[in-house]
Formats: C-alpha cells, sequence, structure tokens
C-alpha cells in the first residue's frame, strides 16, 4: 500500500527531503512484518527437523535389523531350539516363550499392585502416606534396572542357591509397578469429579464408587499404561541376568532358569559365530516387533467406545 | 438403616436440647409462615451451619420443606445455596474439610444423627447436578439401574423387575420414546438435554421421597430447558423437589414456595406469589427486582 493513498488531512507535515510520520511508520511494520515472517520459517524448520531426527534412531534400527537379521527370521527361528555353534538351523524358540513367561509372572504381580496404589495415590492424594509413597514411586521409576538385579538376587536367588524365571518375573515386576502406579494415578485423575459426586448421591458406597465408577471409567487409559509398561519390561536385559539367568533348554517352569530373548541376544551377539550373531540380529528383530505391537495395542486400548482417557 | 416416617422415631431421636436451641433459632431467622393449604413439613433444617474448613458458607439456615410441593432456592452466586442442598443429603461432607454443625430432619429423624448412614439418606433424597453425569462406562440402561444395582441384596429388583423400573423412569422423564430403540447404546451419545434427562431418570429410579435439583438447566439449552422445567411441574405430586436456580422467572414458573438465601443466611421463605410480588424483606426485594446480584 502506498503512503500517498492514505495520507490523512492531520499527518506532521512532511520534512524537507525526510519522510512522513506515516511513510516511515509503513516502513517499519513492513520490516516487523518480514523479519517475522523469517523467524517463522526458521523455527518452523528447527523444530521439524528435530521431529525427524526424533525418528530417525528408530528407523535406522529397524532398517539394520531388517538388513541384517531378515534372512535368519525363518519359521524354525519360532519353532526350533537353539543349535550348538557351527550348526545350522537353530531357533530361539524357548527365549521367545520364556519372554512370554516373564512377562506374564511380571504383570500378574505388577499390574495388581500397580493399580491398586495408583488407585490409593488418587483417592488419597495429599496424605501423608499418599505423599511419601508417590515419591518413592517416581525414585524407584528412576533406578538403574542392574541396582533393581542385584537386588532381586540378593532376596531371591542367593537364599535359594537357584536362578529361577520366578525371581525374573518379580524383579521385572518391580520395574511395573511405579510405572502402572504412576499411569494409574494419572488416569484416575482424569475421571471428572462430578462423576464421583453422581455416584455418592445416588447413595453408592465409597468403595464401589471407587471400584464401579472412577477406575472403570479410567480403565482404557490404565490398560495404555499397563501395556507400555508392558512394552518397557520386555527389552530389559539386566535384571534378568542375575535371576532368570538363561538357559539354553526348554523349561516352563517358574523355579527353573529360564531363557529370555534380551540376553540370548546379548550371549549370541558377544560369540564369534556368524550363525548365532545372525540370529541375534533376528532376535533383536523379533523383540523390536514385539514391542511395536504391543504400543500399537496400547493405542487402541484407548480408543475404546466408553470410558475416557488417552488422546 | 433405613429412614421411616413414624412419629415414635422423632420424639425418641430428637434429643432434649433442642426444643430450646428450636426458640432461639426462631427468634433469629424468618420461618416460613403457615398458609392455608400447608402441607406437611418432611424435610426441615435447623439451624444449619456449613463450613468449608474456616469458612461458615451457610449460616444458621432453618427452612422448612413442605412435602409434595416444589421449592424454588434462589439468590446470587456464592450465597450457600448449593452449599445448603448438599447439606440436606449429606453430599458436603464428601468435600475434604467440610462440616455440618445443625440438624436436618428428615421425617422427623436427624440424618446427621450417629445412627443414621449417609449412604440410607442418599437412597431417599436423590440429587441432579448442574452439568449432567451419565456414567460413561454404562449403556443407557445400566445408568438408569445404576442406583437399583447397589440396594442390599433383600430390596434389589430382579431383572424383569429393573426392566420394568428403567421403563417407568425413562417414560415420566419424558425421554422413551427418544431412547428406547437404543437403551444398550453408550449413554454419553445422548445430547445434553437427555442426558440431564436421563440423569433425573436415574435419580428417580429408586424412587426417593426427596429430588434435589442444583441448577439442572444451567448447561442446557432454552428448548431442553422448558422440558427439564416441564418434568419438574409433572412430578410435583410425586416427588418433594428442591430445586437451586440462578434464574428467577424460572423459580417463579416452576416453584410452589421460594427461599431467597444472601451471603450464607437465609433471608426469607414463602409461597412463590408472595415472594414475587410482595416480599417482606427490603433485599429480597432488591434482588427480586434486579437492582443487584
Amino acid at each position: 500500500m502506498s503512503a500517498a493513498m492514505q495520507a490523512p488531512p492531520l499527518s506532521p507535515p512532511r520534512q524537507p527531503g525526510g519522510r512522513s510520520y506515516r511513510e516511515a511508520l509503513a516502513a517499519s511494520t513492513a520490516r516487523t512484518l518480514r523479519r517475522r515472517r523469517i523467524t517463522n520459517y526458521v523455527m518452523l524448520g528447527l523444530t521439524s527437523a528435530a521431529a525427524l531426527v526424533a525418528t530417525l534412531p528408530l528407523l535406522f534400527i529397524l532398517a539394520h535389523l531388517v538388513a541384517k537379521g531378515g534372512s535368519s527370521l525363518t519359521w524354525g527361528f519360532f519353532t526350533r531350539m537353539p543349535k550348538p555353534p557351527g550348526e545350522a538351523g537353530g531357533g530361539m524358540a524357548n527365549a521367545i516363550v520364556g519372554t512370554g513367561m516373564l512377562i506374564l509372572i511380571a504383570s500378574a504381580l505388577g499390574l495388581p499392585i500397580g493399580i491398586g496404589a495408583g488407585l490409593f495415590l488418587a483417592e488419597r492424594r495429599d496424605s501423608k502416606l499418599a505423599t511419601t509413597v508417590r515419591f518413592l514411586s517416581d525414585v524407584l521409576n528412576g533406578l538403574p534396572s542392574i541396582v533393581l538385579g542385584i537386588f532381586a538376587w540378593q532376596l531371591l536367588v542367593r537364599p535359594f542357591r537357584h536362578f529361577s524365571a520366578l525371581a525374573g518375573g518379580i524383579a521385572l515386576a518391580a520395574m511395573m509397578i511405579p510405572l502402572v502406579t504412576r499411569a494409574t494415578e494419572e488416569m484416575i485423575r482424569l475421571v471428572p469429579v462430578s462423576l464421583r459426586e453422581a455416584a455418592l448421591a445416588l447413595g453408592y458406597p465409597r468403595w464401589r464408587t471407587s471400584l464401579g465408577v472412577v477406575l472403570r471409567t479410567a480403565l482404557p487409559g490404565i490398560m495404555t499404561g499397563a501395556l507400555v509398561a508392558v512394552a518397557r519390561i520386555a527389552g530389559e536385559t539386566a535384571p534378568l541376568i542375575f535371576t532368570a539367568f538363561g538357559n539354553q533348554f526348554w523349561s516352563l517352569s517358574p523355579l527353573q532358569p529360564i531363557a529370555a530373548l534380551p540376553m540370548q541376544i546379548y550371549n549370541y551377539a558377544s560369540t564369534p559365530y556368524d550363525d548365532w550373531r545372525a540370529q541375534a540380529w533376528a532376535g533383536a528383530l523379533v523383540l523390536l516387533v514385539l514391542v511395536l505391537i504391543i504400543s500399537l495395542a496400547a493405542r487402541f486400548a484407548t480408543r475404546s467406545r466408553f470410558g475416557l482417557g488417552g488422546d | 438403616m433405613l429412614l421411616s416416617p413414624t412419629a415414635a422415631d422423632d420424639v425418641a431421636i430428637r434429643p432434649p436440647r433442642e426444643a430450646a436451641a428450636e426458640s432461639a433459632a426462631d427468634a433469629m431467622t424468618p420461618r416460613l409462615e403457615a398458609e392455608g393449604g400447608a402441607r406437611d413439613v418432611c424435610l426441615a433444617t435447623e439451624s444449619l451451619d456449613a463450613y468449608f474448613g474456616a469458612v461458615r458458607a451457610v449460616r444458621d439456615v432453618s427452612l422448612d420443606v413442605e412435602a409434595g410441593r416444589v421449592t424454588a432456592i434462589i439468590g446470587p452466586s456464592g450465597c450457600g445455596k448449593s452449599t445448603l442442598l448438599r447439606c440436606i443429603n449429606r453430599m458436603h461432607e464428601t468435600v475434604p474439610g467440610a462440616r455440618v454443625e445443625g440438624e436436618v430432619r428428615f421425617n422427623g429423624r436427624d440424618i446427621y444423627d450417629r445412627s443414621v448412614s449417609a449412604i440410607s439418606v442418599r437412597r431417599h433424597i436423590g440429587m441432579v447436578f448442574q452439568r449432567p453425569t451419565p456414567f460413561p462406562t454404562m449403556s443407557i440402561r445400566d445408568n438408569v439401574a445404576a442406583g437399583l444395582k447397589i440396594l442390599p441384596r433383600g430390596a434389589r429388583p430382579s431383572r424383569r423387575e429393573t426392566d420394568a423400573i428403567v421403563e417407568h423412569a425413562l417414560r415420566r422423564t419424558a425421554l422413551w420414546d427418544e431412547v428406547s430403540d437404543r437403551l444398550s447404546a453408550s449413554a454419553v451419545a445422548l445430547s445434553g438435554g437427555q442426558q440431564q434427562r436421563l440423569c433425573i431418570a436415574r435419580a428417580l429410579a429408586t424412587s426417593p421421597t426427596v429430588l434435589l435439583l442444583d441448577e439442572p438447566t444451567a448447561s442446557l439449552d432454552p428448548l431442553s430447558t422448558q422440558r427439564v422445567e416441564e418434568l419438574v411441574y409433572e412430578l410435583r405430586e410425586q416427588v418433594t423437589i428442591l430445586i437451586v436456580t440462578h434464574n428467577m422467572q424460572q423459580a417463579a414458573r416452576m416453584s410452589d414456595r421460594t427461599a431467597f438465601m444472601l451471603s450464607g443466611e437465609l433471608i426469607e421463605a414463602g409461597p412463590t406469589n408472595t415472594m414475587f410480588t410482595a416480599p417482606r424483606d427490603p433485599r429480597t426485594e432488591a434482588y427480586i427486582t434486579g437492582r443487584f446480584g
């Protein structure tokens, strides 16, 4: 726009050789707008680049795993037992089942305790016990997993002089509990107070209000939290080295050492045998896909027809 | 235990000191005057005080509620009318730090007596809130039946009886024709007005003696508001209704009696006609004529 077009009658007189006030203002506005537009583009570019870089590691890892381990990923990998080095065609059936067992044991212990603790924190949010538990749970969440493993070894393996799947499951449950506790608390807090009041006003006892209305409404969100926790422990190696120990043979007994994918990958990857190393890559790919599937399931759990929670 | 309207209970439960307290309250706060055709008083607060921590939200309120009538409680925001309502079914005490002093006599028995459980009080005195609160995890049918499912084993209706009660409650709230073909659908799919009528149906399903409505139309559009008002009008013969409202026209349209509150105190209560045409207290007149609030 030109300044002449909108020259107002009251504008200050034009200085000889200078610009009018309006012209100067228009020029400075145009400069500011240009600067803002450039800043906008630059910042948008930087943040998009950061967003891309954030997903790059996963893409690289996935591509690398498919390239290195894809060829070993045969039907036999899922159904056969490990073979001695040099013999072709072994599989990781025992480790896959073992990981499933460990997840089952950890979930059976970790989910009820975690959800119960989360419900307590949400219901009694300002009590001294709740504040303490919340803090300790955050500390536990930040605890290095190797420390948990050593602790579980001292408590559950040494007294019995025996590595066991149960000890491994308990160590993993200890990792799960703080995650599930906090997820449950957050989700229950999302349930509007009005819903709780509606139940109480109908004559619901407090326990039925908490379980039948509040917890049930938050359940899809809690399921998501639980699945995220499962995905998180599925790949844990450190707590298992001292507890479940690993097993070259088929075992379903909770009182015997048991194989697990992450440990098998670790063991195979540190050998000089090409067969085993290729299988380690394949194992890593299976583990990644497993975690991916669990995460997808978590997303679907939030999209349930009834209830709140998630986005 | 259940509350029963017997005179013997009344005498047995009322502590002796109450007589003195009552006369003192009489002197200090205005009471409903006896009108021609006055009904039995089924609910009465006696020198009721309600606190949030140190804040006294309701001050020395003594209000008689006649059976089978619609009583409106009006007053500016923050005057304690919702808190008063929440004291009547013991919902006030569910807020951390909240407490109540004084008495609420329901069929002659103090609901704050130690022998009375809050749960039995709430089963007899239903409540509907400002915003619709359908349970999102339950179907339309289960929402209406929610209060029945938690009754003690002996009093719990069978499945067939429940279906009949649900239908009756939905018909009373004029919702049956709108939802009868999708009773098992989620209740949150209903419109706001339908959700609120569903909440009223849910409160009615347990056949309460008294229904407390806390600004039930505040979040509804004019048409839904009209339906809820008509509903309340039709229910008046069967249920004693206490309604808190911001809307003075609504109070004038719907209620038989009106109580005016200001800063936690009950200023005046009486037949709605009298209250809106010839209020005794100048503050009531000022509020009703729109000089403040």
